[in-house]
């Protein structure tokens, strides 16, 4: 796909219905290789952090990935190298073929047209001191819109996610939770980029309103043909959203694969676990479910477990667990799914 | 339930002064809790369930609390704070979200653990601190010996919050509060957390009021659920009518807006349209009548009465609902297909 054919803002009709989304890996949007994030500890104090260590992953145009894990596992700081707030320190991230890892700033102004990223806290993403006119248009006037355009475009992205252009001179603190999100969503959206990075775009809001959001990024998905990278701790709403998911433990991935995979069949120990301490908004369900209990917590990323860092919460872990760190590898014949574990649950 | 209940709350009414005006933050509450059962509390940002456990706390200090709070038959309301100190911990304890917040950074957790056992029964220091290492050890922290004397910081999110029910059982309370205890914990440790909760409940008979946002938590510890909107109770029932039959077009919302890991389909999901009200500026009648489709869809002098008139909490049948459109409990839920989750 060329920017060229892609639909351009406002779009009311959706995208032709007929279209299949892609097959993963096929010429991806997105390739991440490798990717590697080591902070570095305070001299004497403390010892370095490997925050992401070896990821590897793709999405196609018009697909949503999930990226899940819980506090710590190192999803966000993924998003934030692939957005290019972070330089990673090991590895690649490729965009429409082209590595864009080490760009400098200059280099990089193009392609921040074409990746955008929606963050958690939508008022605190939001300058409270400047106008939605303004919050909006400002991705625009930085890529070289004259003012009268990008303002005219900033009410027609409002109304395209659901706000009222009429509103387009208020300041963020006017705006309800929901409202704010939507601010943020229009203003990712400003310069039509095809990735949209959402680092847990849906969790900071209240119950009533997340399925509005949720129902608004399904939309836009549909009528501009975006491709999300959504990271979430929830693991419901990744599994509304997405098509493909991986599961991030400790800065690995220790699965991924197509939803329906991964959910209803989880090969590593952390899925299934994971999946199974979701509470169902059912009581009978939930009172009959067998739930697998972890051990302990999530170990420190300074200091990682050797061999498989899940090992010692694993209720599967033998000698080789804690020797050897399992390679991501296809599950079984015939799937796409892979899993980094040296005792999967046979699918 | 033939027993008195432990907790009785009736007309809890709290008010805070404003500069924008009086803000009536909880109003007209009433529940009852019993021993060794747990009243889960849910509500949004804004619906007074903390500002409820507070209340219940004696934690308001320049807001108006009226109605009457009685815990084992004393009421609560208009205690000089010298006589709710004895009862803090020794009666009633609370657990909070942010375990970190809640504990002294500069003191080790042992030492604020036996703190609570040397105000409330003059313990000496070591008896209290040998009480402080058995609590631990309660709560299942291991090698609690060592534990005790690390700080706040050693531990991990999931250990500090063992800590923190570990402190308020230290001087076995019967009512325990917990306001969104699992809400900054990762979803593996909040299962062993409110495995940890139930354990200790069982074992001591404590009456738990667990405040919460999450659905899936409520459906999971609770046996009662009070579903609170904008300041006031939309429903109370047990946790398997709420959930098989809300009568609340909140709570219906709620629960069809979820997304849920058995949904087999990808329909798009409910949302409930707007935002939670504000309270500075509440609505005449129904709090939830600008967002609710069934008085949407009624005809005009119905809709009215849900605008103008704030509709009262009925019982019947151990439920109750504050609604001029009730749903019947019979109505399905949303149609959704389930299909097996591992």
């Amino acid at each position: 796909m060329t920017p060229t054919d892609r639909p351009a803002l406002p779009v009311g009709a959706p995208a032709d219905p007929s279209a299949e989304p892609p097959p993963p890996h096929a010429d991806p949007l997105l390739s991440v290789r490798n990717l590697t994030m080591t902070f570095p500890g305070r001299r004497g104090r403390s010892a370095p952090v490997r925050a992401v260590d070896g990821v590897s992953f793709d999405v196609a145009a018009g697909e949503t990935l999930g990226l899940v894990g819980e506090s710590g596992c190192g999803k966000s700081t993924t998003g934030r190298m692939i957005v290019r707030l972070l330089e990673p320190t090991g590895g690649s991230v490729s965009y429409d073929g082209r590595d864009i890892s080490h760009l400098g700033q200059r280099e990089l102004r193009p392609l921040r047209r074409e990746i955008q990223m929606v963050f958690q806290d939508p008022h605190s993403s939001l300058n409270p001191r400047q106008t939605v006119a303004r919050i909006i248009s400002d991705p625009l006037l930085v890529q070289g819109s004259s003012a009268v355009d990008a303002r005219r475009r900033a009410a027609e992205l409002m109304e395209l996610v659901g706000l009222i252009p009429e509103h387009i001179d208020r300041y963020p603190h006017e705006f309800s939770g929901g409202q704010a999100q939507r601010i943020g969503i229009a203003r990712s959206l400003a310069t039509n980029p095809r990735l949209v990075v959402a680092d847990e775009p849906v969790s900071a809001l209240d119950v009533s309103v997340q399925a509005q959001i949720v129902n608004l990024m399904e939309r836009l998905q549909r009528e501009l043909g975006l491709a999300y990278l959504f990271i979430a701790h929830d693991l419901s709403v990744v599994k509304r959203v997405c098509d493909r998911v991986a599961v991030m433990y400790l800065g690995r991935i220790v699965e991924i694969g197509p939803k329906e995979r991964v959910y209803t069949a989880p090969a590593h120990p952390y899925t299934q676990a994971l999946l199974s301490a979701v509470p169902l908004p059912d009581p009978v369900a939930e009172r009959s479910r067998e739930r697998i209990t972890l051990l302990g917590d999530p170990p420190s990323p300074a200091t990682p477990p050797p061999g498989c860092t899940f090992h010692p919460r694993c209720a599967k872990a033998q000698a080789i667990c804690r020797s050897e760190a399992p390679a991501l590898r296809v599950a079984a014949p015939a799937e796409t799914r892979q899993v980094a574990c040296h005792f999967p649950e046979a699918a | 339930m033939a027993a008195e209940p432990l907790l009785s709350v009736r007309d809890l009414t709290v008010t805070f002064p404003t500069g924008g005006g009086p803000v009536r933050a909880v109003d007209s509450l009433s529940f009852d809790v019993h021993r060794g059962r747990t009243l889960g509390i849910v509500g949004e940002s804004g619906s007074g369930k903390s500002v409820t456990s507070m209340a219940v706390m004696g934690l308001h200090t320049g807001a108006e609390v009226t109605g009457s709070i009685t815990l084992d038959g004393r009421e609560l309301v208009g205690l000089a704070e010298r006589d709710l100190n004895r009862l803090r911990g020794r009666k009633m304890a609370m657990v909070f979200q942010d375990p970190l917040s809640s504990l002294h950074p500069y003191y080790t957790v042992g030492e604020q653990i036996a703190e609570h056992h040397r105000v409330h029964f003059g313990s000496r220091r070591a008896a209290a601190r040998q009480r402080a290492v058995e609590m631990l050890a309660e709560v299942g922290i291991p090698e609690p010996e060592r534990r005790a004397g690390e700080y706040p910081h050693q531990f991990s999110g999931g250990m500090r919050q063992r800590v923190m029910i570990a402190m308020a059982l230290a001087c076995e309370p019967e009512l325990l509060i917990a306001d969104e205890p699992t809400t900054a914990l990762d979803v593996t440790v909040q299962a062993q957390i409110l495995e940890l909760i139930a354990r200790i409940q069982q074992e001591r008979s404590l009456a738990v009021v667990l405040i919460t946002h999450d659905l899936g938590v409520v459906a999971r510890v609770a046996h009662e659920v009070l579903v609170m909107y904008g300041g006031r109770a939309a429903e109370q029932a047990p946790v398997e009518a709420v959930f098989a039959g809300p009568a609340h077009p909140y709570t219906r919302g709620l629960l069809d807006s979820l997304p849920r890991l058995d949904d087999a389909d990808d329909t798009p999901l409910r949302a409930i349209p707007g935002s939670p009200p504000s309270l500075l500026a509440p609505a005449p009648g129904c709090a939830f009548a600008p967002r609710c489709p069934r008085a949407a869809a009624a005809d005009a002098d119905a809709r009215e009465r849900c605008e103008r008139v704030r509709p009262r909490l009925a019982a019947s049948d151990g439920r109750a609902v504050a609604c001029h459109l009730p749903l019947s409990p019979d109505t399905a839920p949303m149609d959704r297909t389930r299909k097996a989750i591992p």
